[in-house]
């Protein structure tokens, strides 16, 4: 690059002969100078705009183009990468607490066809119903020759059944894919299970929706593919289910009852190990619900969850327990019996007259309801309501079925102190089972709170203390003299300990007044009574015993020898080893720390 | 030098020609495998599943009952008993001479998709 000179000596020399200043010459020099540098600066910024123009361009077309075609593109499995996917079907299975299966799915096909294809509709109408017999020939053929182009013919069929329809031969009879729900125990734990059903269906698949028990409250649970596939687990345990449906059922043609139901519950985790209700029905072929009638005739009732009743003398156990803790009574206090108790225009009878006074325990033993009415009357109204109402008994149970909050218990209009007094033996408010027995294992598993579950859970419930566990451990003495000598002597199952406590309730006319023939027993068990494990409610709907010489009706003739077979049964399936019960003694030592 | 010079550089990209027509051949290979083995883990697993519905079925409590109660006479089943319950110490030493079990014979191939490939 050639240099100019700021001061070109030949100019200068002639500015200074003319007597100019040469310093003028310098500034002109400087500033054509500094020009020509501007404009080099300009053209180079230009020039960086430009390329940065020019590479936003570039990245935005990018971008654009790669929208366009992610937009634009069929959706494909990656196959390079290795997959973990698992997930086979639409709905997850549901499985026992030991992982035995309780609900599951089957691929089969629904047959579907398109009449505008069809080469001969009337032999393939009269073929179709030979393979079907429930399907009409000559409704078929009418759809088949009528205007109809779609029409779906078969909702599931079996592999042989499809065999069969393709060898018709009719290119307009045609199958779309089908997930089944599959419960392959059949009606066992029906109730729990609940059902399913086809919703949006389509050509290529078809939705499955759960239509009652844990299928429809878990139901966006089990058909949420983020679980990749992981089945439901229950708390139930299949065999135990099982034995308790044979020896309920056995149970109930014995006892001639019109149905019962058990609830088996663990004391401390408050999970559902098994819960049966009779009649009950297969949820692979759900039946319709009952139109009219009552529905608890329908085998679709639960009658653990749904069914309240008046639960009877299981309910003096709160009452005694609720005085005791309060420090009113001990095992010990004598009250008064004496029959019948007359409280203003009402008398209070008892089954036999016990005399004219018995002590706490004794009441408990042989359930007098006077006895109980009379301790009740120390606790007051108000105190026995709040304390009921710490057990849950006031609401529907939380257990997860949808079932559940149709199981709304019967209260009271007024909390007058004649409910008080039968409440405090079992009339007046109504339960479901499943409520006794979550509020019979807050009592005696050392007194706290359980809420009933039916999912699979591994650590107890700590939950609100309801009694203390001094008061806890008598109760549970108290009940196990009722097994050993009281009114549930039927009930008492060597090695395994049981306490309880009958109820016998006679049934409430719908017209107001109660059956004198019709009766709810209930028998609500323990075992083993020094250290509780399971409880068992059993409630018989109108047993009637007819072995002597005259019907007997009682909880202790009827629930309690069906409660100690099943103990009997179900024991040693839950590992339960028979053991030799420890002095009473101990059962009432508590460790001090 | 400079012939030389552009000619291995042909005969280079040639190479790398062949290399990578050999590589894309193989991987679309690998791939088509790899789909191929997907899908018959796919039909695997839809086997498997109803497999496990047919155990489930064929071991529902009510059947086993049945079936218990049947062969009574050969088996003896009874439901579990509490008096079942016994002591290690009430069992005997298992003697040294107890024979293998003999191996299997003739396994029940019941997967469907062997069924389709002969």
């Amino acid at each position: 690059m050639i240099r100019t000179p700021l001061r070109p000596l030949a100019r200068i020399l002639q500015a200074r002969e003319k007597g100019e200043n040469p310093d003028v010459i310098e500034k002109e020099n400087r500033r054509q100078r500094h020009e020509v540098m501007r404009d080099g600066d300009r053209a180079r910024a230009e020039g960086r705009l430009l390329v940065l123009g020019l590479a936003f361009v570039a990245s935005f077309c990018a971008v654009g183009f790669r929208m366009g075609v992610l937009a634009s593109t069929e959706p494909a499995e990656p196959r390079s990468a290795p997959t973990s996917a698992v997930i086979t079907a639409q709905r997850a299975d549901i499985v026992d607490r030991k992982g035995r299966i309780l609900a599951t799915n089957l691929v089969t096909h629904a047959l579907y066809a398109q009449p505008k294809q069809m080469i001969d509709p009337a032999g393939a109408a009269e073929k179709l119903a030979l393979i079907f017999p429930d399907l009409d020939a000559e409704k078929l053929k009418k759809d088949f020759t009528g205007a109809k182009k779609f029409l779906w013919i078969k909702r599931k069929i079996s592999p042989e059944q499809m065999q069969l329809v393709h060898e018709i031969g009719d290119p307009g009879l045609l199958f779309g894919p089908r997930e089944m729900r599959l419960y392959p125990n059949g009606a066992l734990a029906s109730h729990v299970l609940g059902g399913s059903a086809f919703g949006r269906e389509g050509v290529d698949s078809a939705e499955v929706i759960g239509t009652a028990g844990v299928e429809k409250t878990f139901d966006s649970w089990l058909r949420d593919p983020a679980n990749g596939g992981a089945p439901l687990q229950l708390s139930l345990d299949l065999s135990v289910q099982a034995t308790i449906e044979e020896v309920l059922d056995g149970g109930i043609k014995l006892m001639n009852a019109k149905g019962g139901t058990a609830v088996l519950i663990d004391v401390h985790t408050g999970e559902v190990v098994a819960m049966a209700s009779l009649p009950d029905f297969d949820p692979n072929t759900r039946p319709q619900p009952l139109l009219k009638g009552s529905p608890s005739d329908s085998p679709l009732f639960n009658r653990a969850v749904q069914g309240v009743y008046e639960l009877g003398s299981t309910f003096k156990l709160f009452a005694v327990a609720q005085a005791i803790d309060l420090g009113l009574v001990t095992p010990d206090t004598v009250v008064p019996t004496k029959s019948p108790m007359v409280w203003g225009k009402f008398r209070i009878h008892d089954f036999h007259n016990y005399g004219a006074e018995l002590p706490v325990s004794e009441v408990i033993v042989k359930s007098s309801n006077i006895g109980t009415a009379n301790i009740i009357s120390k606790v007051g109204a108000e105190r026995q309501q709040a304390f009921l109402k710490s057990l849950g008994l006031f609401v529907p149970t939380p257990i997860e079925l949808v079932e559940a909050a149709t199981g709304k218990p019967l209260l009271p209009k007024k909390w007058s102190d004649l409910s008080m007094l039968t409440i405090s033996y079992g009339h007046g408010l109504s339960d479901s089972p499943l409520h006794l027995a979550a509020a019979y294992s807050s009592i005696v598993n050392g007194g706290t709170l359980v809420h009933p579950t039916i999912l699979k859970s591994d650590k107890p419930q700590v939950g609100a203390r309801v009694v203390s566990a001094e008061t806890s451990a008598t109760m549970r003495a108290m009940l196990r003299q009722v097994v050993v000598r009281g009114t549930a002597s039927l009930g008492d199952v060597p090695g395994y300990s049981v306490a309880g406590k009958t109820g016998t309730a006679d049934k409430p006319k719908p017209t107001g007044g109660y059956y004198d023939d019709k009766v709810i027993a209930t028998f609500a068990s323990f075992f083993p009574s020094y250290d509780p494990k399971y409880v068992l409610v059993v409630t018989l709907d109108e047993p009637v015993e007819t072995s002597g010489t005259e019907p007997r009706r009682t909880a202790g003739w009827t629930s309690v020898p069906v409660s100690a077979e099943i103990i009997r049964r179900i024991a040693p399936l839950l590992g339960l080893r028979p053991e030799v019960e420890p002095a009473t003694e101990a059962t009432l030592k508590l460790a001090k720390n | 030098m400079r012939g030389l010079l552009i000619l291995m550089s042909v005969i280079a990209v040639m190479a790398l020609g062949f290399w990578a027509y050999r590589e894309n051949y193989r991987t679309q290979a690998e791939l088509a495998d790899v789909r191929a083995l997907q899908t018959e883990i796919g039909a695997l697993r839809e086997s498997l599943s109803v497999l496990n519905a047919e155990w489930a079925y064929l071991n529902r409590p009510d059947r086993l009952r049945e079936l218990a109660d049947l062969n009574f006479e050969r088996l003896g089943l009874l439901p579990m008993q509490p008096e079942q319950f016994g002591e290690v110490a009430q069992i005997a030493y298992p003697s040294a001479d107890v024979g293998e079990l003999a191996p299997i014979v003739n396994p029940v191939e019941t997967s469907a998709s062997m069924e389709q490939t002969p």
